[in-house]
């Protein structure tokens, strides 16, 4: 496949496989998938040297960021790019980037030991190894310019991509690309080098670089699997069973086939997919096929059902128990106050701006697939296997994914899998792109566990807790899957009750429990998964304690985590600066919450007005996050920003439900996002830290639902503790 | 066959008149920069220009585009672009608006429309001019400030 991309104020790019090395040992080599513009890279260049599985240089200079990780948005391919050019001393203007091959051999996260993206680790597993293989880099390039200077290396200073000598010897990256890659050995580990210390940082942590997807995206050049087309290529649109376990049992194409542009239908395990010249004419074709399902083993249960299922296991001893310090239940029995608070969350979809689809070719007794993916080592297993060919024979490659929030990283790889079933369905006569449908992504289910929760927490006579009871019910996101091994244990889902399982707080007695609640509709993490519901019960509760102990909510959660000082950090830093403690207008409430997660510590303060006609206006949201070191200032905050968004969307309004085992939402209309009207104004401050780098995709959403709940209890009386708040009207105190 | 004038250039194309603009950009023309979010009409990720008014090509038929100028976002940020969309561009740049980017071809659509006819649109303007255009990442803070910016330098 021959992608060309413009470069703006440049040459075309020739995108084509055959331009570029291939990495030692690699299946292949990913797309470029940024670059800056400069004029210096628009002379002719030879073949780029490649110095290990992450770096390259080309003779006219350009230092390319291989990027194991999936962009999806949160800015990683930035953040990569970032660490490599401060490492290398490196000309930022020069720097472009390319998604890596499908290879965990040489691309695996470290903290999975597979490759794949998620859970805010992209920056926290790749910082020494991106540093060091910068620094190697960067060490060959100086050995060459010693070399033939006839001068010491350690005399030789590298500033801005400009090797030189204090005799006056200057060159370029670029100029000693091919000596230096003679002598760089591509290895996956090269030796840990001295780092640079980060007062010398001239990148990291600075204000002003531009995302390196920032042009593409910004002129309409960047290229998703959406956009991809390939000689002869079909488009497939599913027709999907209506419940989750149907089965297609026959279907009847007659009218489907009268379509201009249809050119064939086929039934694979997962449905019936029209196959089309273009995408208008496979969607056309896909609603006017009659198909007849098999539900037999289908799951038949509505949303009430399965709710009503999780609210009776709360309501019992949990099955599992997750945290057991001291003795919470004697604890309540003896308290002199108890609050008691029952929550429900409902399932969500995930509803990425761009609805999933892959690309696959079948050919020379192998399979290629183009897409935005996210989990490759579990990708190229599962294509693998529904292709029937040697997992050797399976090439991955990279393109920016419209969004995904986790759902592209798959257990199943479900939309893959499909894609490959179709392309094996016509022989591989044609190269298929797969387009699900706003439709088929919203009801095509993965969504966020629907859970119920309940605790009884009290407090003593100084009015601090003495116990905290927390059931938690629904269903199980790892158990089935390559990660139970891993992540469940003593039938603990960890990804169900973390935020909970581990409170912050210093409470002296803490018993967690879980109940796995089994049904047929596909779960996965959804942005801060386990978080999304427990950081909403653990800071309503507390909050509702500070007001029962008649203290300060932030007061009173200072005194709490006296052991926690980061958490400590960013409440204080974010009550400042949202001016805590101020007296408020009748109808204004303000609401704040803190929480961990994925080693990021975030807190928000939420300011609310209840409008004359009960509903609620987020009018500002004040945010602090400790990330450790900061590679992006603004990815930080464009993270937090969109964290807040997310999570704010899903509080206000969103929900997937079931009836009968059918979906009830397909389209934006009645899984209704947060639009421009509801987005609060959001100010973000980062706490300064040396510790090593953490994530921020997903740490800026647990806190927002609480925070806000805080915010309306304030201005109203009145808790919230089911989401989505919906068309509830309050009244203000 | 239909003639259609697509960012100043006239085109003949063998396609059905109910075929939705946004496809007949997207697989038959090759301008992929318009993009495919819901089919519906609710997102916005579509929004060209059709005479200068925003519209959303997925609900809109070729046929209904025969005598219209349609404008995507490859000719409005081009040497040929309007001023408006140099600015928006220009804007959103600056600000680095993007995150995932799957929305922002329409949104600077959307806001390119809202320049051309409000020099100085007030956050409330914005709000009821973007309102149809999702963005999951929600980058809405920033398409806000950005608009902003842009009418700056429409002013200038």
């Amino acid at each position: 496949m021959t992608i060309q991309q413009k470069i703006p104020g440049g040459r075309p790019l020739d995108l084509s496989r055959r331009s570029f090395l291939a990495v030692a040992g690699g299946a292949g080599v990913g797309l470029v998938i940024g670059l800056k513009a400069d004029p210096a890279l628009a002379a002719p260049s030879g073949a780029p040297v490649q110095f290990n599985p992450f770096v390259k240089v080309s003779p006219d200079g350009a230092v390319t960021v291989i990027v194991k990780h999936l962009d999806k948005g949160q800015g990683v391919a930035t953040g990569l790019a970032t660490i490599v050019a401060e490492e290398m001393d490196a000309d930022w203007a020069t720097i472009r980037t390319e998604f890596a091959p499908a290879n965990p051999a040489l691309y695996a996260n470290l903290a999975f030991k597979a490759q794949g993206t998620g859970g805010s680790t992209s920056i926290a597993n790749s910082w020494d190894q991106y540093r060091t293989a910068a620094a190697t880099a960067r060490a060959a390039l100086v050995k060459a310019a010693a070399a033939e200077w006839k001068v010491a290396a350690g005399e030789i200073k590298v500033v801005n991509g400009v090797i030189s000598h204090p005799s006056g010897k200057t060159g370029s990256f670029g100029q000693f690309a091919e000596k230096a890659g003679d002598s760089a050995e591509p290895t996956a580990a090269p030796q840990a080098p001295q780092f640079k210390e980060p007062k010398d940082y001239r990148l990291i942590g600075k204000e002003g670089l531009h995302r390196v997807d920032n042009d593409s995206k910004t002129d309409g050049t960047a290229i998703y699997t959406q956009d991809l087309k390939l000689p002869g290529m079909l488009v497939a649109v599913v027709a999907h069973p209506p419940k989750f376990g149907g089965k297609p049992k026959s279907f009847n194409d007659a009218e489907a086939r009268k379509i201009r542009g249809v050119e064939q239908v086929v039934q694979i395990p997962t449905g019936v997919a029209v196959l089309a010249r273009n995408t208008w004419a496979a969607i056309q074709g896909r609603n006017a096929l009659e198909v007849e399902w098999d539900d037999s083993a289908a799951e038949n249960r509505g949303s009430d059902e399965l709710m009503a299922a999780c609210k009776d296991a709360v309501s019992k001893p949990g099955v599992a128990t997750a945290t057991n310090a001291g003795d919470a239940e004697g604890a309540l029995k003896g308290a002199a106050k108890v609050i008691e608070a029952d929550f429900a969350f409902p399932y969500l979809a995930h509803a990425a701006m761009e609805p999933l689809n892959a690309c696959v070719e079948l050919k020379d007794g192998g399979v290629k697939i183009t897409t935005g993916a996210q989990f490759q080592s579990i990708d190229l297993a599962v294509a693998s296997k529904v292709a029937g060919v040697p997992m050797d024979k399976v090439v991955i490659d990279t393109v920016w994914a419209g969004g995904s929030f986790g759902r592209r990283a798959v257990p199943t790889s479900d939309y893959i899998a499909e894609a490959v079933m179709i392309a094996k369905a016509i022989d591989g006569k044609a190269p298929v792109k797969l387009v699900w449908t706003r439709e088929d992504d919203m009801k095509g289910g993965y969504y966020r566990p629907m859970y119920a929760h309940r605790v009884r927490a009290a407090i003593g006579p100084d009015g601090m807790p003495v116990a905290w009871h927390h059931r938690i019910a629904g269903q199980s996101i790892m158990t089935g899957t390559a990660m139970e091994p891993m992540l469940v244990k003593d039938g603990v889902d960890d990804t169900s009750v973390e935020g909970a399982s581990n409170l912050a707080y210093a409470v002296p007695n803490l018993k967690v429990e879980l109940t796995t609640i089994k049904a047929g509709v596909p779960v996965l993490w959804w942005r801060s998964v386990g978080h999304t519901h427990t950081a909403h019960a653990v800071e309503t509760v507390i909050d509702e304690l500070a007001y029962a102990a008649g203290k300060d909510p932030v007061e009173y959660r200072l005194a709490l985590l006296k052991d926690k000082p980061r958490h400590a950090g960013v409440l204080k830093l974010a009550a400042e600066k949202a001016g805590w403690g101020e007296k408020l207008a009748k109808g204004k409430g303000r609401g704040v919450a803190v929480h961990e997660s994925f080693n990021s510590y975030v807190a928000q303060v939420v300011d609310v007005t209840i409008k004359p006609d009960g509903a609620v206006k987020v009018d500002r949201v004040v945010a602090a996050v400790d990330c450790g070191i900061v590679v992006n200032p603004d990815v930080v905050r464009a993270q937090i920003e969109g964290g807040v968004g997310f999570g704010l969307g899903a509080a206000l309004r969103n929900a997937i439900t079931l009836k009968g085992g059918e979906v009830e939402q397909g389209n934006f209309d009645k899984y209704k996002p947060l639009r421009i009207s509801d987005m609060p104004h959001v100010e973000v401050h980062i706490v300064k830290s040396e510790e090593k780098p953490t994530g921020v995709g997903e740490p800026g959403v647990p806190p927002i639902a609480p925070a806000l709940a805080n915010a309306i209890f304030a201005a109203t009386g009145k808790r919230v503790r089911d989401l989505p708040l919906g068309d509830q009207k309050f009244t203000s105190v | 066959m239909i003639k259609l004038n697509i960012n100043g250039e006239e085109r003949e194309l063998d396609i059905a008149e109910d075929t939705p603009l946004l496809w007949v950009l997207r697989d038959e023309v090759g301008l992929t920069g318009t993009k495919f979010g819901c089919g519906v009409a609710q997102c916005g990720a579509c929004t060209i220009h059709l005479d200068g008014a925003p519209v959303r090509s997925c609900m809109t038929m070729a046929a209904d585009a025969v005598d219209s100028k349609i404008v995507t976002i490859e000719g409005l940020v081009a040497e040929t672009g309007s001023k408006e969309g140099k600015a928006v561009q220009a804007a959103w740049r600056a600000l680095d608006v993007v995150q995932c980017g799957y929305c922002q071809s329409g949104q600077m659509m959307s806001a390119a429309a809202l320049l051309a006819g409000n020099k100085k649109p007030s956050d409330a303007d914005i709000d009821s001019a973007m309102n149809g255009n999702v963005c999951r990442c929600a980058t809405y803070q920033r398409v806000r400030a950005a608009i902003h910016d842009a009418a700056k330098r429409l002013e200038a």
